[in-house]
């Protein structure tokens, strides 16, 4: 491989992990835009979506490598987002909502113990060890300008472009949308004006999950293997994700998503893997003593 | 510190006389290193109202720092206890120093961000720290001839000891004028700075005092274990710590100690439950937690404004 192979072959790897990062992302940047909550049970809805992929592929019997199938692929990303958004949901009605007055943290803490729970859950129906994940996307590779692309990747790459197409069509074209950016900036007057704020804030959490629970099935896809483990550094890459492009805005969680995972397969190809989450984690902090609100974050000016 | 407390505490710390099973004293000594993180943290998140999430860090850094001043030095266990404290203060109050500029929720990613950074460099620093296999060997206390060995007993009397040192010491920070000014710029920082308080270097204070305790902590844990590695020190435990802090009460020393406990000796009574321990421990969070919003021992100290923000967010 040439040096410049090389370099364009960890843009693409750095992109693809990226845009991956950056489908959970918009469920933290999300949330916190809305309820200024950070959503800590995020990463382990993200983790429960692969393994709701990997019980469709198990249950149609796929069990080896190399079925190409377009139904089962649209089915394992629609049962992880509508699994998810239901977990979303559930968990915003029995974790977060009976808080949404107490003081800030106490939600920090049901968050934790939604954490404990799902993880624990999972391990129990599935198992402690590495799960192996088939890919029903085609196995194909192709060799442009002598850099290794698959159909997994391009894939990976349309759902999300199309997500984030559809979540700005979403938020700032159709009534929801309208009611999400009152709630965010004043919920009281968004509840005055007739918003119900309950349901707005559970379509948000439903919406965000849903995007978590595809990020999953395709995480799934991509590396072959998940473990319950994988939704906590995942998660918590993601929400570093958000925070670098601003949280709240949601081009930022793309964009921070996207630059995280460039940042982790440059660093990983050119310095070592062992490096690669101090330089992830170098960066935030650098990004956030320089510029706290983030890369495309506005500017607030404190409320006294 | 009151007769009566003080009874109170030798009586705790001499528990082991009267139930000297040596699973339960474990237990209970590992409960009371998680009370002293407590109570460092508490001074930071609960006093100061400064969010960490990178705590372990200086748990990590007190343990490796009394590690590898004993290994490579030969510095004995009470030379190397306060010397852990110092260092880990220290880089609370350095690592502090560029943190202290963001707010918030930013600060606590900042400090979450630290916390990793810190892990990570000790976990690949082989040739200091001994990298992912740590470092072996570490001395154990020693009083004249009397070497602690490998018994959880005197660890815990010297645990239990610690702790109602470092709780006595809180509740006067707490009541001192740096406590009435940490209360003040955790109320209303703007509020404070008007007044003429130096919000900077009050946090930073903060830090340091919470990172010393911690690094007490991390030196008497490495004493205690003789064996470090990086493992111990991930960001589920000072998540974990701020659990305990917040379940306890924000900002209330008994609070700490009591949430240390709890979530400190639950996962050990939910054996019985076996591999459905932990998923109940999650589920005793969220109920705990929807039963006391404000924290076991917490409310007196946080009080809200009447109409603030957040009330309306009800819906």
């Amino acid at each position: 491989m040439t040096p410049t192979e090389l370099f364009l072959q960890q843009l693409v790897n750095g992109l693809t992990i990226g845009s991956v990062y950056a489908l959970i992302a918009l469920g933290y940047t999300m949330v916190y835009g809305i309820i200024q909550l950070i959503n800590f049970a995020h990463g382990e809805v993200f983790m429960t979506g692969a393994y709701m992929g990997l019980a469709l592929f198990l249950a149609c019997g796929v069990a080896g490598a190399g079925l190409a199938s377009v139904p089962l692929l649209l089915g394992s990303l629609a049962l992880g987002a509508a699994g998810c958004s239901v977990l979303g949901l559930a968990i915003e009605k029995i974790a977060y909502r009976p808080l949404r007055q107490a003081p800030k943290l106490s939600i920090l803490i049901t968050a934790i113990g939604v954490s404990f729970f799902l993880q624990n859950a999972v391990m129990l129906i599935f198992g402690a060890q590495d799960r192996y994940v088939p890919s029903v996307v085609p196995a194909a590779r192709w060799q442009v300008m002598g850099i290794v692309l698959t159909p997994l990747q391009g894939l990976i790459f349309a759902v999300t472009g199309l997500t984030l197409a559809v979540l700005q069509g979403v938020v700032y074209h159709t009534s929801l949308g309208r009611f999400m950016r009152a709630v965010a900036q004043d919920p009281l007057a968004a509840r005055l004006m007739g918003v119900s704020v309950n349901r707005v804030v559970a379509a948000t959490f439903a919406l965000g999950s849903a995007l978590a629970g595809m990020g999953g099935v395709l995480f799934g896809m991509y590396y072959s293997t998940i473990n319950f483990h994988d939704g906590y550094l995942t998660g918590l890459k993601a929400f570093t994700a958000a925070v670098l492009g601003g949280i709240g805005n949601l081009p930022g969680a793309m964009l921070g998503g996207l630059l995280l995972g460039l940042l982790e397969s440059f660093s990983a190809g050119y310095l070592s893997t062992q490096w690669k989450n101090v330089a992830a984690f170098a960066v935030l902090v650098l990004v956030l003593l320089v510029r706290p609100r983030g890369l495309l974050g506005e500017r607030l000016a404190e409320k006294v | 510190m009151k007769l009566r407390k003080s009874a109170l505490w030798a009586l705790v710390a001499l528990l082991p006389l009267v139930d000297p099973n040596p699973y339960r004293v474990e237990i209970f000594a590992t409960a009371a290193l998680y009370a002293l993180l407590a109570l460092g943290l508490n001074v930071i998140v609960g006093f100061t109202g400064l969010l960490h999430l990178g705590f372990a860090a200086f748990f990590a850094i007190g343990a490796y720092a009394y590690a590898l001043l004993n290994l490579r030095s030969g510095w004995p266990f009470w030379l190397g206890l306060p010397a852990a404290a110092g260092l880990a203060g220290l880089a609370a109050a350095a690592l502090g120093l560029p943190a202290i500029r963001v707010r918030g929720d930013y600060l606590a990613i900042v400090t979450l961000g630290f916390g990793e950074i810190v892990r990570i460099v000790v976990t690949n620093l082989e040739p200091w720290t001994g990298g992912p296999n740590g470092l072996m060997g570490i001395a154990h206390p020693t009083i004249g001839s009397f070497n602690f060995g490998v018994d959880s007993k005197p660890y815990y009397t010297l645990l239990a000891l610690w702790v109602a040192l470092t709780a006595w010491a809180c509740s006067r920070l707490a009541r001192s004028r740096i406590g009435l000014a940490w209360a003040a710029i955790r109320e209303d920082e703007l509020a404070a700075c008007s007044l003429g308080i130096d919000a900077s270097q009050l946090k930073l204070l903060a830090l340091a005092i919470g990172g010393a305790i911690a690094g007490a902590a991390g030196c008497l844990f490495a004493s205690k274990q003789g064996t470090i590695t990086p493992d111990s020190f991930d960001f589920i435990l000072s998540v974990m710590i701020l659990a305990m802090v917040i379940l306890g009460g924000l900002g209330s020393v008994p609070g700490a100690i009591v949430g240390a406990l709890v979530l400190g000796t639950a996962p050990e009574f939910l054996r019985g439950f076996a591999s459905y321990r932990m998923l109940i421990f999650g589920v005793l969070m969220i109920v705990l937690m929807r039963l006391r919003p404000q924290g076991l021992l917490g409310g007196q100290l946080i009080r809200r404004k009447a109409g603030s923000g957040d009330a309306a967010a009800s819906g």
